[in-house]
């Protein structure tokens, strides 16, 4: 029977994908949710209330080192997962015409996932970092006294190369979940003629939505829509 | 004989171990009645009459049910067309002095013998390690008929049951993998009464030696269920997922 185990088959490797996935998903629902705070437009006041609360909760500081772990999770399994299909086929095709039967993104997962790392890096460089370790010290306060981590997209925002980096990251998001909201429930195996649709219907509308609210915020604070 | 002009550019290689590398072979008088197939005989015969070496392929029933036709066509399983394999792919598919790629599935699991020919012994051992249901022959035996079945199961069984093991689904995955053809020969059992008591023990067994046989990992593009020629539902890759899961965590 299944010598290698519980972790070492190729399906509980697709297993582990589609959960931590899903699992960033919902990060990706708590993360959207309240930074679109700042689209109250209030000079950054109810954005600071919740950040301060995210930073302050013992629940959230306790998931917040949970939600590394299955990005690292999600980065390693697919890390291996790639090497292996690599593997796989040593000889690759002189001709290979694979718009024929799929989609571009859904067989480009590792390399729009390098894309949202990279992006991740910057972005944990440019609000984490300052948050969590170096201190806000140097945006002050906002109207109701509250540390001002609005302040902090202000600046960074403030420069249009970063605003497009920003945007970028999101597309890569965008395909990266097109292929991926489906795809774990699929490698999970909840699969069934009824459902598919709704499935599908969800995936779609939750990659166009999440990363377009996302793409906005850098866009809005620098064309000063937001202010 | 027919009038198309073909530039075919075919996999030649020597052996196993040899590197193998692209040969330019022109084609002339070509019927658009021939099968892809037959278009290569006639090269071959062309290529005897020289005293050159014939292109080695896989082929035998030729009517679309052995599984045994395979080749990588111009970028796609068994060509352009879909549900086919390549013995009823058509010359008419192609158009006068058309260049054509012809090459042999690639898979580390699938190690070339000659040519286009590949070793697909792989399917074989998987099929071997649980793909089949054990028989009571001690002569109390039950009429397979008298167990009453769902229509709606026997039907999605016997679609699963199509599987022809061509390995299109292998060459066709941008990863590889072997999942579809193992998920049909799963489903194909374990949608039946009689599967049911060894279900959980051939999701393992079959999902083992597949993992040992060096393929891929599924990631769901669909690109097999496009380009299967008996249109094998993805539909039988998730419940392959479903039962092994269950397997994985309730196995003592």
């Amino acid at each position: 029977m299944a010598s290698k185990g519980l972790f070492g088959s190729s399906l509980v490797k697709k297993y582990w994908m589609a959960l931590t996935g899903l699992f960033l998903i919902s990060f990706l629902v708590v993360h959207v949710t309240l930074n679109a705070f700042i689209f109250f437009n209030d000079g950054g006041v109810t954005f600071n209330t919740g950040a301060e609360f995210m930073a302050k909760n013992p629940i959230i500081r306790t998931m917040e080192i949970v939600l590394f772990i299955g990005l690292i999770a999600h980065i390693v399994d697919g890390l291996m997962l790639w090497s292996q299909n690599r593997a796989a086929r040593p000889v690759k095709y002189a001709m290979e015409k694979g718009s024929a039967n799929r989609s571009w993104y859904s067989a480009s997962m590792g390399i729009l996932g390098t894309l949202i790392l990279f992006f991740l890096i910057m972005h944990l460089w440019h609000f984490w970092v300052k948050s969590r370790i170096t201190g806000l010290h140097h945006y002050g306060l906002d109207a109701e006294g509250q540390e001002n981590l609005y302040g902090a997209m202000l600046e960074v925002f403030a420069n249009p190369w970063v605003v497009l980096l920003y945007v970028l990251g999101c597309f890569s998001l965008f395909w990266h979940l097109l292929h991926g909201f489906k795809s774990a429930f699929q490698s999970l195996g909840l699969n069934h003629k009824r459902y598919n649709p709704i499935i599908a219907f969800l995936g779609t509308a939750f990659s166009i939505v999440v990363p377009t609210l996302f793409a906005l915020m850098p866009v809005s604070i620098y064309l000063g829509w937001i202010k | 004989m027919g009038n198309m002009k073909l530039t075919l550019k075919v996999w030649r290689q020597n052996g196993p171990n040899d590197n193998g590398k692209i040969v330019d072979y022109p084609v002339n008088d070509v019927s658009e009645d021939m099968s892809f197939l037959e278009m290569l005989d006639v090269l071959n015969d062309d290529l005897v009459r020289k005293g050159d070496d014939p292109i080695a392929f896989d082929h035998d029933c030729r009517e679309g049910i052995c599984g045994m036709c395979s080749l990588f066509i111009n970028g796609e399983a068994h060509g352009p067309g879909r549900g086919i394999t390549t013995c009823q792919l058509h010359m008419r598919k192609f158009k006068d002095g058309d260049t054509i790629y012809v090459e042999p599935w690639r898979s580390a699991a699938f190690p070339v013998i000659k040519d286009l020919a590949t070793n697909r012994g792989a399917f074989d051992r998987i099929q071997a390690a649980g793909g089949f249901v054990s028989v009571n022959t001690s002569g109390n035996l039950v009429d397979g008929n008298a167990v009453p079945i769902p229509k709606d199961d026997a039907d999605k069984a016997f679609d699963a049951a199509t599987c022809i093991g061509c390995g299109a689904c292998v060459a066709t995955c941008p990863n590889g993998s072997a999942m579809l053809f193992t998920a049909a020969k799963v489903s194909q059992l374990s949608l039946l009464p009689q599967g049911h008591p060894e279900a959980k023990r051939r999701a393992l067994a079959m999902v083992e030696q597949m993992d040992k046989e060096g393929f891929g990992n599924c990631s769901n593009t669909g690109a097999c269920e496009i380009e299967c020629p008996k249109g094998i539902s993805l539909e039988h890759i998730a419940r392959l997922n479903r039962e092994y899961l269950v397997a994985t965590v309730t196995k003592e």
